[in-house]
């Protein structure tokens, strides 16, 4: 690996100056499960490593029933995914996040690395998009917020400017009728990438019969994690019947445009899309009426 | 050529102090630096979990921290694993069951495995291999591993 400096920020401020004043040398070290093999692969090159491990703010899994749940960048997938709140409350975005990599992996990397990395095959990318979670960016010109579905723009890129950094994700409060669910194929049995994935989720009305608003977003089909709006808009006002479930599933089919490698064929991934945004819905409305 | 950082850190219970350069992975240090050589560089990309060891309780694969990175921390290798006394159960059944061939990856898996029991003494199958997803095996298949992980679980569950 290329030889570089290393710092354990201990405030947000001063991982702001740090990266201020490296002009775009620096890096945030969270898990280091991406970025220190690509590294040392010298897919990408850094002159300093801000480790952001022992900053509350960046490590934090908080919740608030005003402001939702704050998923530090930094939190680990093992620290969320053993979150007794985050496990009974958010399910959905449980079954994404346990799915990145083994036990080894799961203690160090981050949900935020994933998000930050920008795969489109992304686990945690399309729950995140389906629960309405959004960015919050620290960088000296202030902090903004923004959507999860704007984040990624290309495969391995995403918005943040020079001098930015991803401080936390924020996922919506719970919500009374809601349920999400996340799933992916794989041609193995445990620990491979995506061939495609499919997270839905919906908030029934009080009678549990009738969808007041749905998201669905695929990974691995597209350049980025990919949100189908016009699903969702699709379902809003429906009755959650088979057949609406199944135009659903149709419309994000449509939606996908994935590529030919050598995980799956196009045509297999566009199969995919629709059995798995079925299962997905499936079960984020049985998830809503337990709710 | 940046400069060389020194990190303190308790590696199977012993206090240890070092010098490393920031780019260096645990991995590295511990089998150049400390002479720890147990834990093996297989893929080095974080697959195969040859270079596993036990950080405050946490199994990582060393080649993925940074040696920086421990500076405060216990780690355990599986230099750590066995006693003045004489080997740990899991290291008895991985022989009792020849859950090993060629012994590349074992470091890996007893550290793994050693992992899994202290906080959950008696896995069911599933949950060992779910557990041992992370760790590459080439020759035995993996069911003589898993056979031993859940020989091993059983005296230690009768011991507690």
């Amino acid at each position: 690996m290329q030889a570089l400096d290393y710092v354990s920020a201990g405030r947000v401020e001063e991982v702001i100056g740090l990266l201020a004043s490296n002009n775009g040398r620096a890096r945030i070290l969270c898990g280091g499960t991406d970025l220190l093999v690509q590294l040392r692969e010298n897919r990408l090159s850094a002159e300093l490593l801000i480790d952001v491990k022992h900053i509350p703010e960046f490590t934090s899994i908080q919740y608030d029933d005003r402001t939702g749940l704050w998923l530090g960048a930094a939190a680990s997938c093992h620290a969320i995914c053993h979150d007794p709140f985050v496990v009974k409350n958010y399910p959905g975005l449980v079954d994404a996040i346990n799915l990145i990599g083994g036990v080894q992996i799961q203690y160090r990397a981050s949900v935020g690395g994933n998000l930050c990395n920008a795969s489109p095959a992304a686990d945690s990318i399309p729950a995140l998009i389906v629960h309405e979670a959004s960015c919050i960016i620290v960088g000296s010109n202030g902090t903004r917020e923004i959507p999860v579905e704007r984040f990624c723009i290309a495969p391995g890129k995403n918005v943040l400017l020079n001098g930015e950094c991803l401080l936390a994700i924020k996922v919506p409060a719970v919500k009374e009728n809601f349920g999400a669910h996340y799933l992916r194929f794989i041609p193995r049995n445990e620990m491979d990438i995506a061939i495609a994935g499919a997270g839905a989720s919906v908030a029934l009305d009080h009678a549990q019969q009738r969808i007041l608003s749905a998201r669905i977003a695929l990974g691995a089909v597209a350049p980025t994690p990919l949100f189908v709006e016009e699903a969702g808009m699709f379902l809003a006002g429906k009755e959650t019947g088979e057949e609406n479930i199944r135009e659903a599933a149709r419309i994000a089919q449509a939606a996908a445009r994935p590529i030919s490698d050598l995980r799956g064929t196009e045509a297999y991934r566009k199969h995919l899309c629709a059995v798995l945004t079925r299962r997905a819905l499936e079960k984020a409305i049985e998830r809503a009426r337990a709710s | 050529m940046n400069k060389t950082v020194r990190v303190q850190a308790a590696i199977n219970g012993e206090e240890v102090e070092f010098l490393c350069e920031p780019r260096q992975s645990l991995l590295e240090v511990l089998r150049e630096t400390l002479g720890l050589t147990g834990a093996k560089e297989g893929c080095n990309n974080g697959n195969c979990g040859a270079c596993n060891v036990i950080l405050d309780g946490a199994l990582v694969n060393s080649c993925l921290v940074l040696a920086v990175e421990i500076n405060g921390c216990h780690v355990t290798t599986i230099e750590g694993i066995a006693t003045a006394q004489g080997l740990h159960p899991l290291q008895e059944k991985y022989i009792s069951h020849a859950a090993l061939q060629c012994g590349f990856c074992t470091p890996g898996f007893i550290v793994a495995s050693k992992a899994l029991l202290d906080q959950n003494p008696n896995p069911s199958e599933g949950e060992v291999r779910q557990w041992l997803a992370g760790n590459l095996c080439r020759c035995t298949g993996y069911d003589r591993i898993v056979r031993a992980v859940m020989d091993a679980a059983r005296p230690q569950e009768e011991n507690t």
